[in-house]
């Protein structure tokens, strides 16, 4: 998988790696038992301080995601609640995908749709008053 | 692994004649770590990492590298033993080759790395049989990297090691600190270029006019450091923002911007509370702080 790193946003460099390990797990890029590169290679390849990877991968462990293996490496590791997780959000996407193919076919505009998606993430109690 | 800091100063203090290059230094570099050493021209980076290298004495104050005291002559050359480093003068003999050089310095250290530095010697693209004399600014530079990486340290000290690189050979650099960073070696550079250091530091110090005016992990900087602009309903008053997390203020009009290193949720809600039309929160990055930092002080 291709990790990124961005300095200037205003996140810790380790967060934006859990965010998307994580994401990749979720999605299924990267299956149960899949080997993460080493902490050096990643830190070279990233050029990013080693730090950020062990916290990384450390967080992550942590949230039983990833398995760390004394001299072995990291490997994705689901344990059940985040594989059970995992499989929610699997199947919320495709829910969401369904959901956004037939208002596309009501004739609404992708801008329309995410803004209808924006408004009732953030705004759920003020749209519940106006019904 | 201890957490003993790798680098400590006491108040250290360097005057030459009426100018004080450095004032009262309180430094800890703790060990583990890639630590970026920030300031502008003459802001006393390099006075400091001489006098932690025993190359001048302090006018006053005192410090250790490695538990070393930097003040005594006979532990001073112990460290300068154990810590590899770069310094402004890159310590190179003119007439050798680069070949000499490198064989030269290899007798003096008894963990010397030779696949370190056959590796380097290819990757840097560096001239076997030229001499040191007739090298680039550039290549100089990367001889001088390359002998002190090949040392396998507990401490490496770097001062500007970015001077004289191309685009390329930084990358180079950085990853050749990330390596070594990644092998237990604490490291611990100063430089200009905000954008590097950004990137792969865990710790940055900044001096200003000899003064320590931020010490902080790059996490902390990008969790906390905020630039907060706001608009009011009436003249905005910098009084009205005096309050934790608050670096600096400024107004102009309605419009009024915080420079804020943490407690933006108290300080957005001081803003609404003032029934402020526009709040808008903004990361800031090294560069708006080095700035910042330079102004105050």
């Amino acid at each position: 998988m291709i990790l990124r790193v961005n300095p200037a946003a205003g996140q810790p460099l380790y967060l934006q790696l859990m965010d998307q390990i994580r994401h990749a797990a979720e999605t299924g890029l990267l299956r149960d038992g899949e080997q993460l590169p080493g902490i050096r290679t990643l830190a070279e390849e990233l050029v990013v301080s080693p730090n950020t990877i062990v916290k990384a991968y450390t967080e992550l462990e942590k949230e039983g995601l990833l398995e760390l293996r004394q001299g072995a490496g990291a490997f994705v590791a689901l344990n059940s609640r985040a594989r059970r997780l995992t499989d929610r959000i699997q199947i919320a996407r495709r829910r969401v995908g369904d959901l956004i193919e037939r208002l596309r076919n009501d004739g609404l505009r992708d801008e329309e749709i995410r803004r209808a998606f924006e408004a009732e993430l953030l705004y759920p109690a003020e749209i519940a008053i106006k019904k | 692994m201890t957490d003993l800091p790798v680098i400590q100063t006491h108040s250290l203090s360097k005057r030459y004649g009426r100018l004080e290059a450095v004032r009262g230094l309180d430094l800890a570099v703790a060990p583990g770590r890639i630590t970026g050493f920030l300031g502008r021209n003459g802001a006393g980076k390099s006075t400091t990492i001489k006098m932690l290298l025993g190359m001048i004495r302090p006018t006053s104050g005192d410090g250790t590298v490695l538990g070393r005291r930097i003040g005594d002559p006979r532990e001073s050359i112990e460290l300068r033993r154990r810590v590899a480093f770069v310094s402004e003068d890159k310590g190179l003999y003119r007439y050798m080759t680069v070949e000499q050089m490198v064989r030269f310095t290899s007798g003096f250290f008894p963990d010397w790395q030779p696949e370190t530095a056959a590796a380097l010697l290819r990757e840097y693209e560096l001239p076997r049989a030229r001499k040191v004399k007739a090298l680039s600014k550039g290549m100089r530079t990367k001889l001088a990297l390359l002998l002190a990486f090949s040392r396998r340290s507990e401490l490496l000290i770097l001062d500007e090691p970015t001077e004289g690189l191309d685009p390329i050979g930084v990358e180079q650099l950085l990853q050749s600190l990330v390596a070594l960073s990644a092998q237990g070696t604490s490291v611990f550079f100063s430089s200009h270029q905000i954008a590097e250091v950004e990137r792969i530091c865990d710790h940055v110090c900044m001096l200003d006019k000899g003064r320590l005016v931020l010490d902080v992990s790059l996490d902390d900087v990008r969790q906390q450091y905020r630039q907060i602009d706001v608009i009011l309903p009436s003249q905005a008053s910098e009084r009205d923002f005096q309050m934790a997390g608050v670096e600096s203020v400024r107004t102009k009009g309605l419009q009024l911007s915080v420079f804020a290193s943490g407690n933006v949720d108290g300080i957005t809600e001081r803003a609404r509370d003032l029934h402020a039309s526009s709040i808008q929160v903004a990361p800031l990055g090294l560069r708006e702080i080095f700035l910042q930092k330079a102004k105050e002080n």
